[in-house]
């Protein structure tokens, strides 16, 4: 699956608190997440993108509190991708659970400024910054975790888990 | 193969012999917790996964504690949504307001929780519970939704890294400033997905307390856990509960084996650490207290997860015995618990701390969030005992929030301005 989108940069230690502000902590419905994404960090950021777009950040993007309502904005604000040198752990597994595409490249990270156009091939494991003309990898996912993404998210894990009714089975 | 604590905790729910770091595992969780924010969120994937009954509600624990009592009508309809659904599905650990306090130190105090468990939780601070040597973990609410279905989620078998603290503890040093004097080592990525051990002499020296507050600030350092050795300290909380007493529950406990691998060791020697403050807008920007001059402050925030436990109270009370807060200053004092509030008025804490002209309240998250009970106006300037000062984290996006230890905090409330009890 290819994903293809212009980009919105930012740098490191972008926590979870800019992201999705405590205030908005009480919202669960996507349309309304979305209205209030990375409003702390810049306040005309939806004006800034566009569904597809892709965020490349340095390091340990989505570091603090485990608020899934955070990937959740990013994801319902219509960012099609977010790559990093690296991320912060709980926000990396909320990603993969909720099906945002996420991709640790500290090569992309090191060509890439806001505005370039960059393609992902999600299995292939490549990332082509199409305006620099640059080819560049990814770190691949475990084999469990390419499932999940594939799948969208954990839905269908758990769905396959409670009909064959299986626990303790290891992948 | 030697085994670090957080293999060893792995491997034994999982069936195997031994595990290594970075194999996805699928482990039964023993415990699987959130509050009324992470859970809704929870209780609404259960609803689209059209899942109506729960793995096993005895491992189903739920706390509100964030905006509650409840701060305004969203809150309190969010409480509803949590109240149902423990009714429902008869949810033993429910923690209604009145009734429990913050999650980080209800867990243990109240028995829901043993060493040697799988611990998750819908709150990052999860891993405040490995101080008392359990394999404690922060995750989003969509796992949490999976531990309540299935009985289980997926764990990346983490790196551990071996932190050992020696030497002797100056005056008005506790966990806190140990903890932000390594995040100043290590900073915030310095530990990402890793297993924190601590070992060494020193909490032989300090009360447990201090582990708790050390464990819960794991997570600063982008670790997946923070844990502590299981000793005396630790069998006296957990064999203490009123939990134990009526269960008797049987428990299992773990060391490193000495041939274990670890992809971090450190050794810190504490004997000249003073007390530390964490500057904005970072938990990793710390530098020693005597370093920091002439920093006025609107509000003190004294208590929460990270240093609301008994000692910290008694802690800020000595500090503050007999004096009073600075004019300029509003302090805000917020034991972790019920239980840790009714020992505190045993003790005659709360009656220093009015006396002082500090607010005496609830257990609930409050200002740590920027939620309620303090939040921070256009510029003003907090020190906290809590646990994160990002940008906007406490109120405003121009406030500033410095993190300390409680007697700190206490003597900075006095002074109007940042500093160390020993100026008193």
């Amino acid at each position: 699956m290819i994903l293809k989108g212009k980009v919105y940069r930012v740098g490191d230690d972008i926590n979870t608190d800019v992201i999705m502000p405590g205030r908005w902590c009480h919202l669960t419905d996507e349309a309304e997440l979305a209205k209030h994404c990375m409003e702390d960090y810049d306040q005309e950021f939806l004006k800034k993108i566009k569904p597809g777009d892709i965020i490349v950040a340095d390091r340990n993007f989505g570091c603090g509190s485990s608020r899934e309502v955070a990937p959740l904005s990013i994801k319902a604000a219509g960012i099609g991708a977010v790559v990093a040198r690296s991320f912060a752990r709980i926000f990396y597994r909320n990603c993969i659970n909720i099906g945002l595409p996420i991709f640790e490249s500290g090569e992309c990270a090191a060509v890439t400024e806001t505005g370039d156009e960059l393609e992902i091939d999600m299995f292939g494991g490549k990332i082509t910054n199409l305006t620099r003309g640059k080819q560049l990898t990814f770190t691949p996912f475990p084999e469990f975790m390419q499932t999940i993404i594939k799948q969208g998210g954990l839905k269908a894990w758990v769905l396959e888990k409670l009909g064959k009714g299986q626990v303790g089975q290891n992948p | 193969m030697g085994q670090t604590i957080a293999e060893k905790i792995i491997a034994d729910h999982a069936g195997l012999e031994t595990v290594m770091p970075g194999q996805i595992i699928n482990v039964p969780v023993d415990m699987a917790m959130a509050n009324e924010l992470s859970a809704a969120l929870s209780i609404k994937e259960l609803n689209e996964w059209g899942v109506d009954k729960l793995f096993d509600p005895r491992k189903v624990c739920l706390i509100p504690d964030h905006f509650t009592p409840n701060k305004d009508l969203n809150a309190a309809a969010i409480a509803r949504v949590v109240r149902d659904f423990a009714n429902r599905h008869s949810i033993k650990w429910y923690f209604e307001v009145g009734r429990g306090g913050i999650e980080h130190a209800v867990l243990p105090l109240e028995g829901v929780i043993l060493p040697g468990q799988i611990v998750v939780g819908g709150d990052s601070h999860t891993c405040t519970a490995g101080a008392i040597n359990c394999l404690a973990t922060g995750m989003g609410s969509t796992d949490i939704a999976c531990a309540w279905a299935t009985g289980e989620v997926w764990l990346k078998v983490p790196q551990s890294a071996r932190l050992t603290y020696t030497g002797s503890l100056r005056p008005h040093v506790y966990g806190k400033d140990l903890i932000l004097y390594t995040l100043k080592d290590l900073t915030t990525s310095g530990a990402t997905y890793m297993s924190i051990e601590y070992h060494g002499d020193v909490f032989d020296r300090l009360p447990l307390a201090d582990r708790f507050t050390m464990a819960n600030m794991a997570i600063e350092a982008g670790a997946k856990t923070g844990i502590f050795m299981f000793d005396e300290k630790t069998r006296e909380l957990v064999e203490s509960t009123p939990r134990f007493s009526a269960d008797k529950p049987s428990y299992q406990t773990y060391v490193p084996d000495d041939d274990a691998t670890y992809a971090v060791e450190k050794t810190y020697d504490v004997t000249n650490v003073g007390p530390h403050v964490a500057c904005p807008f970072s938990p990793d920007n710390v530098k020693p207290v005597s370093e920091i001059k002439d920093v006025k402050i609107d509000q003190a925030v004294i208590g929460g997860c990270t240093n609301g436990w008994l000692e910290d109270l008694i802690r800020a009370a000595e500090v503050l015995r007999g004096r009073k807060v600075h004019p300029n200053v509003r302090v805000m004092i917020f034991p972790g618990s019920q239980r840790i509030a009714r020992q505190a008025f045993d003790l005659g804490l709360p009656q220093i701390f009015i006396d002082a002209g500090c607010v005496f309240s609830t257990s609930t998250c409050g200002p740590c969030i920027g939620g309620h009970m303090g939040v921070l106006g256009e510029d003003e300037v907090c020190v906290s005992t809590t646990n994160r000062n990002f940008k906007g984290r406490m109120g405003h996006m121009t406030s500033r929030v410095y993190l300390a230890n409680p007697a700190v905090a206490a003597a900075s409330a006095i002074m109007g301005r940042i500093g160390s009890p020993e100026e008193l």
